[in-house]
């Protein structure tokens, strides 16, 4: 039962390198602005539409 | 009527048709172009007509040409990157973002562009070896993002962000969890053989976790109750500290001497649960200021006029030579010395305190004294620093540095440096005095009874009373009440600088209001004719007339005249500050002052503002310009005064004085010609009587008012311009909703009692267990989190339906 030992320790190490990943994230400013990255996520597409307007046709042709 | 495919104003007489799509003006029209020729039209597919006429900006950037702002405004500056920031109030809606963060397609010296919404903020990367600062921001204003750059701009320093709490809250969390997983088997008292083998460890463990909990997450409450103790003052972080301190010493004594298992779980969730209050509390509106000074008001840069001689020569600065032997130059504004000639152009600022040599000054003070129309001064004459100059460019010399101008001293008055927050009693405060001694008296007599029954149990007892006592649901309770209520504000267009605006509000027994600009709307004035009635070809003229000047009397009677149509007039004159004349074939019309239109008979007397109108130099009549009250403001009037006195001050002169008495209440004062100094110390004399004073005004000269009342409400036609330091910022369109955002601020404030008199309930139930020497890990565990996440369910249920009863249209 004493692998309980090194299962502990590895639940911890692992749940600090969660905490570490989140004050990492904090302090770079990935929380400064929550709402931004939100629409700017559903622009890529529509850009390479405007852009080249051949693309969506290109696009289609891969999915198939 | 058609509206435009651009702005999405409504088309008027000069409708533009171009691809197929409409446009109101040919700035709309051009914005479309340039985003048509770089394939960026997709900018009006993602929202309808998302955009905003771009401004005539000649001239208004010419200071991005002197290094030394531009340096003071580059953010990063290294060969072939530069970086800046731009505030854009225009950025409204999804189209801003895709449009600016896709400029690159519009200048290949950009780099990159980030959207920073929630600020309104744009971060542009680009090169400066391809284009400067003047054409990036130029570029801006093309397409309708026009950047407000001012004063406050200059010297901005790196911005410090606190995220302090975010870490405490984080810690707090983290151990939260842990502790809870690890005290998990000891909760049912299994008595299993290896669970016992494990007890110390998992103990140990629990400890550890509690540690950064007690020393860095906790830590300002330990502070706050230093610093109120120190202070004679027994705040609601008193008992928590105290709680907190029993909790980890009793706890830590309990695994060492193998008692039991101790409270750790309790303690990193109570730590938990109140930085949560404290983080939702914390409701920012990051497009908003509430602390600017006249330094978001005032250009970053002026024209100053240096006297041509070898030694102006070296400055490489932009310079123009004119015949006068004076070249033109940006200078930034603190730089200016008493003595310099500096060129105001038309809509421009004056910074500082001067005398105008050249040029007829036409001056709007309206935002830093309250005076509604433009007063005309000729040369000689001193200015003031704060008014807009409306017509023409006018050369002024300089007596005073900016920083010793009349409207910057006001700044200096001690009321803007001292706190307002820190000296107000909060309801939480106010119980916790009552409560934090009931407490103490508690655990003394329980302990001294148990010394007499049961010595050992005496400790056990004391400890248990501090830590069930710990008051963590009422410390909850007024921040997710008030934290809830500023969100409901905001939704409503009330925004509040912090929630405890909204406990001030409620303890308002007295309203003073602004004049011009609060309860009169900007701009728009009632207009009135008198005299003889003018025929219909004069209308007409009269129409053609005034299209030609930029006055806003002018601009504002062309627009009541709009349904007459436009001649080419065969001669036009505007005589600055004076009036204007056009001729069209034999009708020639004089619009202006009396002087101007040749009227020597008896005005009319009123203190309103005329414009007299003559043709072919016989008298007609003249406009009456009324200021123009908003709608409902005698409904509000009435509302208000059942609840709160009344007052109102005015920078203007008394000609409403009768009208305002009809108005309001009896009992109102009325004031006018109030300085800003008046207006502050007006405040203070009816707080020195004990009144709680709400003012509400919106200039530069109800800045002092703002900062010394108790709430000071800011109105703004549109909140991302500038507006005062203040407590809160209202739209003007709900300023006549004022009493209904006051009696709801009230129920609030019921609510949090009622959520005291629960959570009251919650520390009887676990004092009892307490006194009778019953409290066990697992009771703490259960009560604390329960009465906890009651009072936020409690709370947040009860402003939910606070905030469905204000649905006002």
């Amino acid at each position: 039962m004493s692998i309980i030992y090194v299962l502990i320790t590895v639940s911890v190490i692992v749940a600090v390198i969660f905490f570490t990943a989140f004050v990492y994230s904090v302090k770079r400013g990935q929380y400064d602005d929550t709402y931004t990255p939100s629409v700017r996520m559903l622009f890529e597409d529509e850009l390479v539409k405007t852009t080249t307007p051949k693309a969506p046709a290109q696009k289609e042709n891969n999915n198939q | 009527m058609e509206s435009c495919y651009h702005c999405g104003d409504p088309c008027r007489k000069s409708t533009i048709s171009h691809l197929d799509k409409l446009f109101c003006c040919n700035g709309c029209k051009t914005v479309f172009e340039i985003l048509n020729d770089h394939d960026l039209t997709y900018y009006y597919d993602l929202q309808h007509t998302p955009g905003k006429t771009p401004l005539a900006i000649e001239g208004r950037y010419d200071f991005l040409e002197n290094k030394d702002i531009v340096d003071q405004l580059l953010e990063f500056d290294e060969q072939q990157t530069q970086i800046v920031s731009f505030v854009i109030p225009h950025i409204h809606c999804s189209s801003c973002i895709w449009v600016l963060e896709n400029l690159n397609k519009l200048h290949p010296a950009v780099k990159s562009a980030q959207v920073n919404f929630p600020e309104k903020s744009v971060r542009i990367s680009y090169n400066s070896a391809e284009t400067t600062l003047k054409e990036l921001v130029l570029l801006l204003c093309r397409i309708g993002y026009e950047p407000s750059i001012s004063l406050d701009d200059f010297n901005k320093k790196e911005k410090n962000v606190d995220r302090s709490l975010i870490y405490k809250l984080g810690v707090a969390g983290f151990a939260f969890g842990n502790i809870m997983f690890l005290s998990f088997p000891e909760y049912f008292e299994v008595h299993e053989f290896w669970l016992e083998q494990f007890k110390g460890l998992f103990r140990w463990l629990m400890f550890a976790f509690s540690v950064p909990v007690v020393f860095y997450s906790a830590r300002d409450y330990f502070i706050s109750a230093y610093k109120g103790l120190r202070s004679g003052f027994l705040n609601i972080d008193v008992p928590i500290a105290i709680g907190v301190t029993v909790l980890f010493l009793r706890s830590t004594l309990e695994i060492i001497m193998d008692w039991g298992t101790g409270f750790f779980d309790s303690l990193a969730g109570l730590i938990f649960f109140l930085l949560l209050g404290k983080f939702f509390q914390h409701k920012t509106y990051a497009f908003l200021s509430f602390e600017r000074d006249y330094k978001s008001y005032f250009p970053i840069a002026v024209t100053r006029l240096v006297k041509k001689d070898g030694a102006a020569g070296k400055e490489t600065a932009y310079s123009k030579s004119k015949p006068s032997a004076t070249e033109e130059q940006q200078t930034p504004v603190y730089e200016l010395q008493p003595g310099d000639r500096i060129l105001v152009r038309h809509n421009e600022l004056i910074p500082t305190d001067g005398i105008l040599i050249h040029g007829t000054a036409l001056i709007d003070y309206s935002f830093v004294t309250g005076e509604a129309i433009p007063v005309t001064k000729q040369s000689g004459d001193k200015i003031y620093a704060g008014g807009r100059q409306q017509a023409g460019v006018i050369e002024v010399e300089i007596t005073k540095a900016v920083e010793q101008s009349y409207l910057t001293q006001l700044w200096n008055n001690s009321v803007f440096s001292t706190n307002k927050a820190t000296a107000f009693e909060n309801l939480t405060d106010q119980i916790s005095r009552r409560f934090t001694i009931g407490i103490l008296s508690i655990a003394v007599i329980a302990t001294a009874y148990w010394l007499f029954i049961d010595p050992a149990m005496a400790f056990n007892v004391f400890t248990a009373v501090l830590i069930v006592a710990c008051p963590c649901a009422i410390a909850l309770a007024a921040p997710f009440t008030l934290g809830n209520m500023l969100r409901i504000y905001g939704r409503h267009q009330l925004y509040l600088k912090e929630s405890s605006v909204i406990e001030q509000m409620a303890q308002v027994d007295m309203v003073v209001f602004d004049k011009t600009g609060t309860l009169t709307a900007h701009q728009k004035n009632g207009i009135t004719y008198q005299g003889i009635t003018l025929s219909e070809e004069e209308l007409q003229v009269l129409h053609s007339t005034l299209r030609a000047s930029n006055h806003p009397l002018s601009r504002a009677l062309y627009d009541l005249l709009d349904d007459h149509g436009i001649y080419t007039l065969d001669d036009f004159k505007e005589e600055t500050g004076q009036g204007i004349m056009g001729i069209y074939g034999t009708t020639q019309i004089k619009v202006g002052s009396q002087q101007f239109v040749g009227h020597h008979g008896t005005a009319i007397q009123s203190l309103d503002t005329q414009v007299h109108i003559s043709t072919n130099n016989n008298y007609k009549g003249c406009y009456i310009f009324y200021n123009n009250y908003r709608t409902g403001m005698e409904d509000l009037f009435k509302q208000l005064s059942s609840r709160v006195q009344l007052a109102i001050l005015s920078g203007d002169n008394d000609g409403e004085r009768t009208f305002l008495q009809s108005q309001l209440p009896d009992r109102a004062i009325l004031k006018f010609n109030q300085k800003p100094d008046d207006k502050l110390f007006f405040i203070k004399q009816l707080q020195d009587q004990g009144k709680r004073v709400m003012m509400v005004g919106d200039g530069l000269n109800d800045a002092g008012a703002l900062a010394q009342s108790d709430v000071g409400i800011a109105v703004s036609e549109d909140v991302n311009v500038f507006s005062p330091a203040c407590d809160g910022i209202i739209d003007a369109s709900r300023l006549m909703h004022l009493h209904d955002y006051m009696s709801i601020s009230k129920k609030a404030v019921s609510i949090i009692k009622y959520a005291f008199i629960l959570s009251l309930m919650y520390n009887l139930v676990g004092l009892a267990f307490a006194v009778t020497g019953h409290l066990m890990p697992v009771v703490a565990a259960i009560l604390m989190p329960v009465s906890s996440i009651s009072i936020v369910v409690f709370t947040t249920v009860c402003t939910a339906l606070l905030g469905r009863k204000i649905n006002f249209k």
